[in-house]
Parts: structure tokens; sequence; C-alpha cells
């Protein structure tokens, strides 16, 4: 029988979708799914997480987990672990997640794979590297349970209809592990749709120069609707938009309908996390930019006619003038 | 004020890797650099020990002797000393490896924080800093983009994907510094010609009191293969038409 457990992001808003993607995975590798979810909404989300293939739900509400950084939730999870002794433990590759799995490959002694793309079975994962054009497979060794870091939006979220028993996690977390603590939460204002579920993205890169440019690609967005704005790191780190603009390998991983770049070169770290869109419109100055070479529809121009004019063109056929 | 930065030498951080009949990275003989990921961190450690008055900046690096460089240039940004561990049996070394040698190797010094990069630019597992403080019996604050040390604590605002937290902590502590958190300086030529006359130990796997089974890797490549590739589409230089043509696309996707 092989166990297979999903480390669940959850929020008082619910399950994270990496959640519910991991679960569907999971009930292809395993005989025995079940899922960790440790903080606010854990009780709550087990509902989802059940339907989504987890027949155990191994949860606490406790404030703990959320305020404190890491610690609690590895301790926990290392509980859990010794006492069922999973095959295998699928991870997104959330902030958290992260903390939390370096932490207990430490307790457990076991082998720890990141970026994985897919996963074969409890003992070999796949990942993808140089901006997905080769892929690479892996055989995971040494003690139990193998710890497999994936990649959003890998897999497709499908429910099974099943539902989860819940099993309280005590959270007697000693004094010792609460340090880092989370004293406020701060939330940069974003408006229309999030980056990961828009139908269309339009993404601005160190071409446009500067904070003023993300302007017209906010008209270009509401002209199509249901469109978000994104960025590349260059145009985060330059601090013209917010990190939570950020599309590629530490960014957000989107996969819209249409992709939109402007003035993006196409960097191996960015085109991981947009290459799986199903169009990719890239605009750039560079008729040798990388990002030409996955583009549906390349054009070679300067950004500051083209982004304009197909706004201008959009409206057109809206007012169908 | 001690910090201990680790600092990771990366083939070519610029350009596109090579990738060994083994199915690993080829470090030997490759172009290579000190990660650009681990500068914004050394600066931080740098600005730190500058504002106490007092302390060193150590810098750790495990890799082959090429990595030398990487430390070269840490220190010709003004860290004090440098360790860097080479051995043969440390060849594929995955993270966990990786980890225990970091964390051996920084129980050797004195240390009041510990910084290293987000993840590395071409391993980018981003667990190693977690992984080594969980070792060293310390919290870890990851993915700082700003941070504020006081007295016995530190502050930093920790990156989400919706804008930040502000996490305080007791030192000692692992905190990880993101990409554009710092603006890290340019070695001076003063601080090249004094690099060459600072210490850097070199020690091997037994001299951190680990076993070659300790670190032994436990993940193999199985196989490399390429993808098969996106086939492009056309590429246009920009006219007139090219709106009506953009805009044909995001009808034939219906979404417009
Ligand atoms: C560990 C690591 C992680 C990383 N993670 C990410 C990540 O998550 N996301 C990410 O995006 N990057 C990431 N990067 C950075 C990445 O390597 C690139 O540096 C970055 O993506 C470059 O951004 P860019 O394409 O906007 O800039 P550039 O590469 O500078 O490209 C700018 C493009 O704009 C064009 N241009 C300039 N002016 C105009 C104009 N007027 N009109 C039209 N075109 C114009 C130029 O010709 C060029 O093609 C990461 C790097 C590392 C090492
Ligand atoms: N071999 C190494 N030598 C020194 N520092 C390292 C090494 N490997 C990882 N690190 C540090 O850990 C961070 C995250 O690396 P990784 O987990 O490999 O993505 C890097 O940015 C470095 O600061």
């Amino acid at each position: 029988m092989t166990k297979v457990w999903v480390w669940a992001d959850v929020t008082p808003d619910g399950p994270a979708p990496s959640a519910l993607e991991l679960l569907t995975k999971a009930r292809d590798l395993g005989d025995d799914v079940a899922a960790v979810a440790l903080g606010p909404g854990a009780k709550d989300a087990a509902s989802a997480l059940g339907e989504h293939g987890a027949s155990t739900v191994f949860a606490s509400d406790d404030e703990v987990f959320a305020n404190h950084l890491a610690q609690p939730p590895t301790a926990a999870l290392a509980g859990l672990v010794e006492e069922h002794a999973p095959d295998l433990i699928l991870f997104p590759s959330s902030y958290e997640a992260r903390d939390v799995a370096g932490r207990l490959q430490i307790r457990t002694g076991s082998t720890l794979m990141a970026n994985a793309t897919d996963v074969l079975d409890a003992e070999h994962a796949r990942t993808e590297i140089l901006g997905g054009t080769k892929i690479v497979d892996v055989e995971l060794k040494g003690p139990s349970p193998k710890l497999v870091l994936v990649r959003p939006q890998s897999f497709a979220p499908e429910p099974s209809g099943g539902t989860a028993d819940v099993v309280e996690v005590l959270a007697d977390v000693p004094n010792e592990l609460k340090t880092a603590e989370r004293m406020e939460r701060h939330e940069e204002a974003a408006s229309g749709p999030r980056l990961e579920s828009a139908k269309v993205v339009v993404a601005g890169g160190r071409g446009l120069g500067g904070p003023d440019a993300f302007a017209q690609l906010d008209q270009l967005a509401a002209a199509i609707g249901n469109a978000a704005v994104g960025a590349s790191r260059a145009a985060v780190d330059a601090g013209w938009v917010p990190y939570s603009y950020q599309i590629g390998q530490t960014g957000k991983t989107v996969k819209p309908e249409v992709y939109v770049c402007a003035g993006i070169s196409g960097a191996l770290q960015h085109m991981v996390g947009m290459k799986g869109a199903k169009r990719i419109v890239a605009i750039t100055k560079d008729p040798d930019a990388p990002i030409l070479q996955i583009a549906d529809l390349g054009v070679v121009g300067d950004l500051f006619q083209v982004v304009p004019a197909l706004t201008e063109e959009i409206e057109k056929r809206r007012t169908g003038s | 004020m001690n910090v201990v930065v680790l600092t990771k030498w990366v083939p070519e951080p610029e350009g596109t890797p090579t990738i060994g009949d083994d199915g690993l990275l080829v470090r030997d003989g490759a172009d290579g650099a000190l990660d650009p990921g681990d500068e914004y961190g050394l600066e931080a450690a740098l600005q730190l020990v500058e504002t106490a008055g007092e302390g060193e900046v150590t810098l750790i690096s495990m890799g082959p002797e090429v990595a030398h460089a990487a430390l070269q240039r840490g220190l010709a940004m003004g860290a004090h000393k440098g360790v860097r561990i080479t051995d043969d049996g440390l060849r594929g070394a995955d993270a966990l490896v990786t980890a225990k040698v970091l964390a051996a190797a920084i129980q050797m010094q004195e240390f009041d924080l510990v910084i290293g990069g987000v993840e590395s630019t071409d391993g980018y597992t981003g667990t190693v800093p977690a992984a080594i403080a969980e070792l060293l019996g310390i919290p870890s604050l990851t993915f700082a983009r700003g941070f504020h040390v006081s007295d016995d604590t530190i502050t930093i605002e920790r990156q989400t994907a919706a804008g930040y937290d502000s996490v305080i902590s007791p030192l000692p502590a692992v905190v990880t510094v993101t990409s554009g958190a710092t603006e890290p300086r340019y070695p001076s030529l003063k601080g090249v010609m004094a690099a060459k006359s600072k210490p850097v130990e070199t020690l091997a796997v037994s001299d951190l009191g680990l076993s070659a089974e300790d670190v032994a890797a436990t993940q193999t490549v199985t196989s490399v293969s390429d993808a098969p590739p996106k086939q492009g589409g056309a590429v246009v230089e920009f006219d007139e038409t090219t709106p009506a043509r953009i805009a044909d696309l995001l009808a034939e996707a219906k979404v417009i």
C-alpha cells in the first residue's frame, strides 16, 4: 500500500488551488491519500480536500501555525510522519511549504526534490530545466517519505467526489519553536482578475522603461476585459510594479488563453512561468529575442506604438465602429 | 555583529549552462561567478556590520576549486574572510548534503545572523537555508525584501503573493534576501587588491566531522531528454495591419 500525502496550504478563505491540484495527482500515485492542513481555515477546507481525493485530513485550526513561521508546522508534520510513515509527500512551491519541506528533510533525513513538473510514482519525479527545453527524470532514494515540491499548475484539479475523515492535530508546540512571528500582513491593492486565473495576461518588462508605461498595459487589459497585468522580474526589481505582478521562476505561473507581453526578452526564468499559455503574442524591438521563438505571433516593433494601436483596434471592434 | 553569508559559485550565471552525460550541470572548467542572487544578501550583511561598527562578514561557499572566484568577488566587495568547502565526495551534492555541509561549516564560526539567497541561479531548490536553520536549531526568515536589526532581534518585510508580512525574530537566525532588496556595491580597485590578502580557509568533508556516508547523494538523474519543441508561429514587423492581426488572434481565442 502506497501512502501519499499532500501538504495543503489553507487560509480562512479556503484551500489553495495547489492543494486540489496535488490531491488530484496523489490519487494516481497512491491507494491511501491524506492531506495535512494547519492553521485557521484547515477544518473548513477538509470537505474540499476530501472531494479532491483525501480520505483523511490531518487538521488544526490553531493560530500558532499561521502566526509563527516554519518551525511549529514542521514539528507537527514531523510528528504525523513518525506516527503514520507516508511514502511520499507532495508540497506546493509556496513560501510556507518550501520552508516546511526544507526543515522536515532534516528531521527525516529524506531526499527532497524541488521544481517538479510531474511525479511518476512514489520514487520518481520529473522536472524541466533550461526554461522547459529539457526534461529530467530523477530517482528518489534513501529513507521515506520522499519529499517533492511541485510547480504550480502542473496538474488540473478534478474532484473525485470523496469525503475525508478529519483527524485533529494537537497544537502543543514548545515555546522555543514559537520564534519568528508574523506581526502584520500587508496586502498591496490589486484590481481586476487574479493573474493565475485570468483568461488573458498582459505583461510588461524592462522595455517599458519606467512605471508610467504600465498605464498603457492597464488600458489594453481594460479594453480586452477579464485580463490581468503582470511583469518580468526586471520590471519588479526596478520597483515599477509590486512583486505580486512577477511571472516566472520566482513569481507566479500563469496559463491563460492568451499571453500578451511587451518589452520582455524571454529569459529562461521568465518562460517557465508563462510557456503554458495557449497562445502567446510577443511585442519586442529585438528581432533575436528568445521570446519570439515560442510566440504564436511575434511583433517586432516599438511597444509605445504597438500597444496603443492594439488598444484602439480592440475598442473599435467592441463599439462596432 | 557577526554575519555569515552563504555565497554560491554558479556556472554561467548569464549564459546557458551545459548538461553533462551524467545529467548534472557541468561545473569543471565552466565560466562561473558568484551567484548574482547572493550579492543582495552580501550587501545586506556589509551594511549591518558597518552600522554596528564592529564584527565581521564571513563568506561560506561549497563548490569546486574554481568557486574561489566567488569568494574573491565577495571579499573584494568587503567581506572579511572566507571558507570554501571543496571535496570530490561532494560532486552531485543534493539539497540535504549541501545543507549538512554548510551548517557544519557555519557552526565553526561566531555568528549572530546567517544570510543566504532565496534560491540559487543554477539549482533553484530554495530549501537549503531553511534546512540549515533546522540543523542549527534556529529560526528562519525567508524572502526578506527589507530588514532591520536592533539589539538581538531582526525584523523583516517578508514578501508574500499579495504584498508583504512584517516578521520579527530573536537572533541568531537564518534570513534569505530577495533580489532587489539591496543595491549590491561594485568592488573598488582597492577592494580587489585587498581581497587577495584576506584569509580563506579550505576545508574537506572530513574537516567538518562528516563522513562520506553523511554526504552521499540521495537522488540520481535517470534520464535527460529534449522537450518537444514548442512551435513558434509568425514573426512580423510592425505595420498598420498588425493591430488587426493581433485582435484576430484574440477573437479566435474568444477572449474579445
Ligand atoms: C534565480 C533567478 C530567478 C529568476 N526569476 C525570474 C522570474 O520569476 N521572472 C522573470 O521574469 N525573470 C526572472 N529572472 C530574471 C531573468 O533572468 C531576466 O533577467 C528577466 O526576466 C529579464 O526581464 P525582461 O525580459 O523584462 O528584460 P530584458 O531581458 O532586458 O528584455 C527587455 C526587452 O525589451 C525590449 N525593448 C526595449 N525597449 C522596447 C520598446 N520600446 N519596444 C519594444 N521592446 C522593447 C528589448 O529589446 C528586450 O527584448 C530570474 C533570474 C534568476 C537568476
Ligand atoms: N554550495 C553552496 N555554497 C554556498 N551557499 C549555497 C550553496 N548552495 C546553496 N547556497 C545558499 O542557499 C541559497 C538557496 O540555494 P538553493 O536552495 O540551492 O536554491 C543560495 O542562494 C545560497 O545563498
